[in-house]
């Protein structure tokens, strides 16, 4: 493995997950940001979690750019093609299965079955996320496919 | 008490003649929420949502639309009430050999005991039993999944119950009562003798994922009951209101409260769709989502009441909701924010009572209702009032709400009673964008928010300015609906309601006297009288009639208003229950029901009357 190329081009990819998805918020696509639901895991202060979110956020990057290195690395090449479908790979699973665990794992989110006191909490995401906003799983998707492919592109696959 | 006609109440099949909507009630976990019938029939209920296709919709078709009805045979007499101060619902059946109890609840308790044993995602319990005497009890359970377009395959699952073939989830019957598939129509049937001393359990459960979770019997369903009639109890102690007519604003909230939808926060309009304004006309509506227009009295009337965390949980899904739309807002949202719900009829259903069409969904989310700004920052403003705070982000997008304001206050719009049609200039529009830049520049005055206070200083003295020069008409000697006409509504009467102009002042005081002369029946009052391209003939707005009450009252006719008051509540159904609209001819509902609008008018005026009157 490449790891001074993990390293940057995961970080790379991170932000421009992290683009359009604020991208996708400022176009009231989606209410969904990412740093805001991991920091609040952490914090119930908005602006701390934000900040607690973001690092988050990177960390996990690099964490999922590892993944995404290895399957380029098993299979020899690195091409943004490949990328884009872990990528979408990694969405669907983002939203199909990911999301409707959270509200477990989360401290303050509310569930779906919640109720009748009510909650402060964060909303769930609901199937696919679609809580936050129907056009929420294609500005996911979207993010996914660019982090994948910016991967793919930038990777170099380690030497013999 | 009611006498049901032995022909109605006979046999397997139902009344073909549709009850009466005040002889609905209301019960639910607010996340959903079903309507019984005075004879025991469940005739409507969304899941797992309230904006779910319905699984049962005989309110809407009585032939197609499904039901659960559980009834004496032969002739009766009925009685309900809620248990206590509680949304557990119990009918009491008077027939000539015995008498029958039905209780109906969707079982509720707090978040901690829910942990302690597995729930189903939603639970309609039935408890039936004999209290005298002996009595024959009807069952038939015909479940129609979306919107009665499907008839369910049944399977008997033997000891687990009977399951309902759903493409929404898991739907089972669970019943003491031995019932099989009626034969050459569809759903289920039995019939049972009980005696005194004798009770029956019937549970209806949906899980959204398998395996589905049966609640037992027995002491564990008697627990249930217990469970709930705890909590709701709990919550209605919390009420901080000690004035006159406590009862009736418990129950109000009660009501308001099963309209919350707990998961996000919302409180939905009313969880039906398509009970008409005018029986047989085609004013049919769905009113299962959130109107920004009630944002601020609804939180107001939560907090003025001691349930700050209703409040704060409403106010965090308005300003959530309308993130995806700001700095524009929408005239109406669903549970989670979404503004897109098109509107499509089903014309596979008669209607109530032939009210054709039935319309699933709302078009006037597309409407440009510019007193939405005032409605959603005075929410929020009213939430710091009461010893909430604001967070930056929200700051900001109140700030950008009255940018938006400032920039779009003297176009036309459809208004707050959202007739369909052409774009007029509303003055209840203006006041408030003048409502909306005024608290603004009192949150930033108070150092919640920071705003741009000469521009908004600048732009609300300009409404102002056009409001007093056309918006009030000397010849009427009231404000007027629209600038530079001579019709009045409604919604004149939130004009010192919100503070814009004192009760006392000349304007006022004729504005009012002007709207009863032309709205009023009574204390009723309709919206407004002009045509607006439907059919004539709507009744009079619930709420209206109590936004006159407050009026009245803070003009210092207390007695007057107090007497309006005690008429408005007689117009309730038997337990205490208020739809949209009311007849002035014959009192009857109307419109969709129950409302939470209505309700919050309940609660605001007395409120109001109980300040005049210390």
């Amino acid at each position: 493995m490449n790891v001074a190329s993990v390293l940057l081009w995961g970080f790379v990819a991170t932000m421009v997950l992290t683009m359009v998805m604020s991208l996708s918020q400022g176009l009231g696509l989606s209410r969904m940001g990412i740093p805001f639901l991991l920091g609040t895991m952490f914090t119930p202060d908005r602006g701390r979690a934000r900040v607690i979110g973001f690092m988050m956020h990177f960390m996990n990057g690099w964490i999922f750019a590892l993944v995404y290195v290895l399957a380029f690395e098993s299979w020899g090449r690195a091409t943004i093609w490949l990328g884009a479908g872990i990528g979408l790979v990694h969405a669907l699973f983002v939203l199909g299965a990911a999301m409707p665990i959270l509200p477990g794992m989360h401290p303050r989110m509310a569930t779906e079955e919640r109720g009748p006191e009510p909650t402060r909490q964060l909303q769930p995401p609901g199937f696919f996320a679609l809580n936050y906003g129907r056009r929420t799983p294609v500005a996911t998707i979207l993010a996914h496919l660019a982090y994948g492919a910016v991967l793919g592109a930038f990777y170099q696959i380690a030497a013999g | 008490m009611r006498a049901t006609p032995a022909a109605a109440a006979a046999g397997t099949s139902i009344p073909t003649a549709y009850p009466p909507i005040a002889d609905y009630a209301v019960i639910g976990d607010t996340r959903t929420a079903a309507l019984v019938s005075r004879d025991g029939s469940l005739d409507w209920l969304c899941l797992p949502r309230f904006d779910s296709p319905s699984v049962f919709a005989a309110l809407l078709d009585r032939g197609r639309g499904g039901h659960f009805s559980i009834r004496p045979t032969g002739s009766f007499e009925v009685e309900r009430r809620y248990v206590g101060a509680s949304n557990v619902l119990e009918t009491t059946f008077r027939t000539g050999t015995g008498v029958m109890r039905l209780r109906d609840l969707m079982p509720v308790t707090s978040e901690e005991e829910k942990r302690r044993e597995l729930w189903p995602n939603h639970q309609v319990l039935r408890v039936v039993d004999c209290t005298e005497g002996e009595v024959e009890v009807v069952i038939v359970c015909d479940p129609r999944p979306d919107y009665g377009a499907r008839i369910p395959a049944i399977v008997d699952r033997g000891r687990f119950g009977f399951q309902f073939g759903s493409r929404a989830g898991a739907l089972r019957l669970h019943t003491e009562v031995p019932l099989r598939q009626r034969s050459g129509t569809p759903g289920l049937g039995g019939r049972l003798t009980l005696r005194a001393g004798e009770r029956r359990h019937l549970s209806l459960t949906f899980n959204l994922e398998e395996p589905a979770v049966i609640p037992p019997f027995g002491e564990a369903a008697e627990g249930k009951i217990r469970q709930s009639l705890a909590w709701w109890q709990r919550w209605a102690e919390r009420c901080t209101y000690q004035g006159p007519y406590r009862d009736e604003v418990i129950r109000s909230a009660l009501a308001l409260k099963l309209m919350n939808y707990a998961p996000s926060g919302a409180i939905l309009a009313a969880p039906t769709t398509s009970l008409p304004e005018k029986v047989g006309g085609a004013r049919n509506w769905d009113y299962r989502y959130c109107w920004v227009r009630d944002a601020s009295l609804t939180l107001r009337a939560l907090m003025d009441l001691g349930y700050e965390a209703e409040g704060a949980s409403f106010l965090s899904w308005l300003v959530d909701a309308t993130r995806l739309t700001a700095p524009q807002i929408k005239v109406m949202y669903d549970l989670y924010g979404e503004t897109r719900v098109p509107e499509r009829e089903l014309d596979h259903l008669e209607g109530y009572a032939a009210s054709r069409p039935v319309r699933i969904g709302n078009a006037a989310g597309d409407q440009l209702q510019l007193d939405t700004y005032g409605e959603v920052v005075d929410a929020a403003f009213q939430f710091v009032l009461r010893g909430g705070a604001l967070d930056r982000d929200t700051g900001r997008l109140l700030v950008g709400l009255g940018k938006t304001a400032c920039t779009r206050w003297r176009e036309p719009d459809e208004g707050i009673w959202e007739r369909r049609g052409e774009a007029r200039h509303h003055t209840h529009s203006r006041v408030l964008c003048w409502v909306a830049l005024d608290r603004l520049i009192r949150l930033h005055e108070g150092g919640h928010l920071k705003a741009p206070v000469q521009k908004f200083a600048r732009e609300r003295d300009a409404i102002r300015t056009e409001v007093e020069a056309r918006g009030f008409n000397e010849d009427l000697g009231s404000y007027v609906s629209v600038l530079d006409g001579d019709q009045v509504d409604a919604s004149l009467l939130l004009l010192s309601l919100y503070g814009y102009a004192d009760d006392g002042e000349a304007r006022m005081v004729g504005t009012c006297e002007r709207i009863y002369e032309r709205l009023g029946t009574g204390p009723l009052l309709h919206r407004y009288v002009e045509a607006d391209g439907l059919p004539p003939g709507e009744g009079a707005f619930g709420i209206a009639g109590f936004w006159g009450v407050e009026a009245r009252a803070r003009q210092g006719d207390v007695a007057r208003a107090t007497a309006d008051f005690e008429r408005l509540c007689a117009c309730a159904n038997d337990v205490g229950l208020f739809s949209e609209e009311i007849d002035p001819g014959t009192g009857a509902c109307l419109g969709n029901f129950p409302q939470a609008f209505t309700h919050v008018g309940l609660i605001g005026a007395a409120l109001t009357l109980a300040a005049a009157s210390a």
